[in-house]
């Protein structure tokens, strides 16, 4: 897991129209309202999707998210915007591995929510082993 | 029914632990009440006029006398004495303070219950048929597949912000008794070839563009049901409407695209979502569908009843209902007394309740969209004993489907959003109608009122329904008639202007006057309304 992790050295994100018109950038920035699968295509030579959350309501980017991992893609997943504790297990089952914040989260309340479940009833991006088959093995 | 494991427990416990931070957080000021706001509607609890109103979520409105205690012992505890019974199965308390809710939860825990998604822009809790089970037209008990659904859709990580609350309908039988094709998604299984599976029916709902759901997908075989309930919910993730709350819900995506486009971005993403492999395998349902077997009942039992006590009699063929087994009976407990708040049930009522259904019915109790409690496995042999103590208790009031079997929201007197009052119409209403043979001559008669347009009281679903809206700031009540909520589903159509409180009264009094002298032999009101149109009844009202 890796939190708000901007090295200096990193690449800007482009935005996708830009992204899908050059062919060197290797981060993209996804705002709610497009299509995650238009990056299928070109997921190979991506480091970094940072996918925007201009509103923590609005849960597109959820979507977007398990779509990009259930393409297959590899790289770093980012959380970026109106990102808070209470949503981050959440986005972290959906193929999240990094958040940035525009408020500092609590590391504390952080841990708190991602060790809070011990177990989930769905299967979903994270990998994570369905309750319904702890069950039946 | 069904019983939680360790891995039920310990995801209702975690919850419980999680919302308790939350509230710490929110009482400390660390989080502000815009970001609390959506945890705390995700367990259930509402900020409402006078106080916070927490709903309990009754999965499918089934549940056990043990539960059903614990309900009785929140209200005495921690509310007023009382609660209320809702028309999505679940029960609201309406005075709670917010330092009370984690206790409540807890409480709730300790006997396999919780209030998660009971609100919020999720999917809510999963309501069923209440005779489920018990009823004699079912092809099976939905109630498996509605626990499944129940497992997949609790703390789903994709589909917990979701543009707007989503609710979902199970039923097994023709007749429909859970408003089916009014939710967002309806299921109801279907036979094909001998084998059960899912036909999906998707897009309706109430509110203020109400909506009957078109099928979508005639049969989803059990194995991929899940799969294609998340296929559902993922289209409408990604494109239902966020610029709008009033045009958010998936009715109205659905109405935008076409039923038919829908269905084929569900097919779409239902041919990658079923390559996931989150469907659970049969051994799962087999496991949930165990804990459903039918308890063991004599079919060898009398099946005869005495019915020399003529109270009694009224109430046996009003209230009582055919079972699958001989020599038993589904019992209708009705929560509408005349002079009484639709729903509400006091902690000794809901005790007393309870141990009804210890002693009659298999521990089991169910409650109803109709705010009403349903005891599903009675042997004929206990109905005089059992009707005795209900009557003692005012608890048996025989007018189920009747006039007074009225259906309304809160309203005014506690929801923030309401218009105008509920509880004084169905009041009013239930009085003027109190004689017991009048509203027997009127027969099958769905009246639900709901206190502004978001139709929490399904007035669009009675086949008469009134409409409280805020007219230049006095109360007025709009009238519908025509609707219903069952297989014969249908919309409401509105009179003409709206009324005062008693004006709406004698309106409907006028309605049901023009029915009886229009009725055929044995036709139902709605049936004669939908003979002969809107006209004569206009002319009755305002001619």
């Amino acid at each position: 897991m890796v939190e708000h992790l901007h090295s200096d050295g990193e690449e800007p994100a482009v935005t996708l129209d830009s992204f899908l018109s050059q062919s060197n950038a290797t981060a993209v920035r996804l705002e709610p309202d497009e299509d995650a699968r238009a990056l299928i295509p070109h997921l190979d030579r991506l480091a970094l999707i940072e996918v925007a959350f201009p509103k923590f309501r609005d849960g597109r980017g959820y979507s977007s998210a398990r779509i990009l991992r259930e393409a297959g893609y590899t790289g770093e997943l980012r959380a970026q915007g109106d990102v808070l504790v209470d949503q981050i297990a959440y986005m972290k089952r959906c193929g999240f591995d990094s958040f940035s914040p525009e408020k500092p989260l609590n590391a504390a309340d952080v841990d708190a929510a991602l060790t809070r479940w011990p177990e989930h009833y769905q299967g979903a991006a994270d990998g994570a082993v369905p309750i319904w088959k702890l069950r039946h093995g | 029914m069904y019983k939680y494991d360790e891995y039920d427990q310990q995801m209702v416990d975690a919850r419980v632990a999680e919302f308790s931070d939350q509230v710490r957080r929110r009482l400390a000021g660390e989080i502000t009440e815009d970001q609390f706001k959506p945890l705390r509607l995700m367990n259930g609890l509402y900020l409402q006029l006078h106080a916070y109103m927490l709903r309990v979520a009754v999965p499918y409105g089934t549940l056990d006398s043990r539960q059903m205690r614990m309900l009785a012992h929140i209200a005495r505890k921690y509310d007023r004495d009382y609660g209320h019974f809702t028309t999505r199965q679940n029960l609201q308390y309406n005075w709670i303070k917010l330092e009370d809710a984690p206790a409540i939860l807890a409480d709730l825990a300790s006997v396999e219950m919780h209030a998660i998604q009971t609100s919020g822009n999720c999917i809510r809790n999963i309501s069923s048929d209440q005779w489920a089970g018990a009823a004699a037209d079912e092809l099976t008990d939905p109630r498996p597949w509605a626990e499944l659904l129940r497992q997949w859709s609790s703390f789903h990580p994709e589909f917990s912000y979701l543009p707007r609350k989503f609710k979902i309908a199970v039923i097994a039988a023709e007749e429909d008794r859970a408003a089916m094709r009014l939710h967002d998604i309806g299921i109801q299984i279907v036979e094909r070839d001998g084998v059960h599976g899912a036909a999906f029916y998707v897009g309706g709902g109430m509110g203020r563009t109400p909506m009957v759901a078109p099928l979508i997908k005639d049969f989803v075989p059990l194995e991929d049901m899940l799969s294609y309930a998340e296929a559902c919910l993922r289209v409408y993730n990604r494109y239902g409407r966020r610029d709008n709350i009033y045009k958010a819900r998936i009715k109205i995506l659905i109405h935008e695209l076409g039923a038919e486009e829908y269905a084929r971005q569900v097919e779409e993403e239902y041919a990658h979502v079923k390559s996931l492999g989150i469907d659970p395998p049969r051994a799962e349902f087999d496991r949930i569908a165990a804990q459903f077997a039918p308890p063991a009942l004599d079919a060898s039992a009398p099946d005869a009843i005495d019915r020399s006590d003529p109270d009694f009699a009224v109430w046996v063929d009003q209230n009582v209902a055919a079972h699958k087994v001989p020599g038993h009976a589904i019992v209708n407990i009705s929560l509408k007394p005349v002079g009484g708040i639709p729903g509400d049930a006091s902690s000794a009522q809901i005790d007393l309740m309870a141990d009804l259904a210890e002693t009659y019915s298999h521990d089991e109790l169910r409650v109803t969209h109709a705010q009403n409690i349903v005891l599903p496995h009675v042997r004929k042999a206990d109905l005089y004993a059992l009707w005795q103590k209900l009557d003692e208790a005012g608890l048996a009031t025989p007018n189920l489907d009747l006039i007074s079997d009225i259906i309304a929201c809160p309203g005014l007197d506690y929801c923030s959003l309401a218009n105008a009052r509920s509880i004084p119409v169905a009041q009013k209403i239930a009085s003027r109608f109190a004689d017991l043979g009048r509203q027997r001559e009127l027969g099958e008669l769905k009246l639900k009122i709901s206190g502004c347009i978001n139709a929490c009281g399904h007035h669009h679903a009675g086949h008469i329904g009134i409409l409280g809206v805020d007219r230049k700031g006095t109360e007025n009540y709009q009238l519908l008639l025509g609707g219903s909520g069952a297989e014969d589903v249908s919309l409401g159509t509105i009179t003409g202007p709206g009324f005062d409180e008693d004006g709406v009264v004698d309106a409907i009094e006028r309605v049901t006057d023009t029915y009886l002298a229009q009725r055929t032999e044995g036709e139902r009101f709605v049936d004669t309304f939908r003979r002969i149109g809107m006209a004569p009844f206009k002319e009755a009202i305002y001619g």
